[in-house]
């Protein structure tokens, strides 16, 4: 799984049926110290995120498509929690 | 799943049975911003997109799941057609509608 923020949602009038009734967003992958990585992912809501909230993301299909409940589904990415806080142990390390 | 833009077709004659009848597209994937990022890839189609559009993407095998019971040989599915993207806070601090 991955960190990441939530920065937004995008609307989809035409999406494949497994799609129907989930809020698509947009994930913005993070560092554990909360800068941006890399470009922003879609996934399908599982808790009913919103924009600003630090979510986990799992990027491989089996569980995306199990975690929203989508059996047999493109779906590639979920997010699956919110994220209260992280725990660095080793700050320097990272 | 992954932004892009369909920029193209692909065709071709000779293909595993599981592609026929498939639409094979050229997207783009970028930004929310719109911005062009990294290689062009070759995805199939299930929700009926076209050139121009600003799509999203899934990839390995569930890619493949749209077809069922068919099988088709893709690693990279069109599985929306976006039609406007809302961005608040970190992506360059802006929000954007398009």
């Amino acid at each position: 799984m991955i960190i990441g923020r939530v920065i937004g949602d995008l609307v989809a009038t035409r999406k494949h049926s497994s799609h129907e009734g989930r809020k698509v967003l947009l994930v913005q992958p993070l560092t554990l110290e909360g800068q941006d990585r890399g470009d922003p992912l879609v996934a399908l809501d599982w808790v009913d995120a919103g924009v600003g909230d630090r979510v986990l993301v799992v990027s491989e299909g089996w569980s995306a498509m199990t975690s929203v409940e989508r059996p047999n589904s493109p779906i590639d990415m979920a997010v699956v929690a919110v994220v209260d806080t992280v725990d660095l142990a080793e700050a320097d390390a990272h | 799943m992954f932004l892009a833009r369909v920029i193209g077709r692909v065709w071709a004659t000779a293909q595993e049975p599981g592609l026929n009848g498939q639409k094979l597209l050229l997207l783009q994937p970028m930004t929310p911003g719109g911005e062009v990022r990294g290689r062009a890839v070759i995805a199939v189609d299930a929700v009926g997109a076209g050139s121009g559009e600003t799509v999203y993407w899934c990839r390995g095998r569930e890619s493949t799941f749209p077809f069922l019971p068919g099988e088709v040989p893709t690693d990279a599915t069109v599985v929306g057609i976006v039609d406007s993207i809302s961005v608040t806070g970190s992506v360059a601090g802006r929000t954007t509608r398009k």
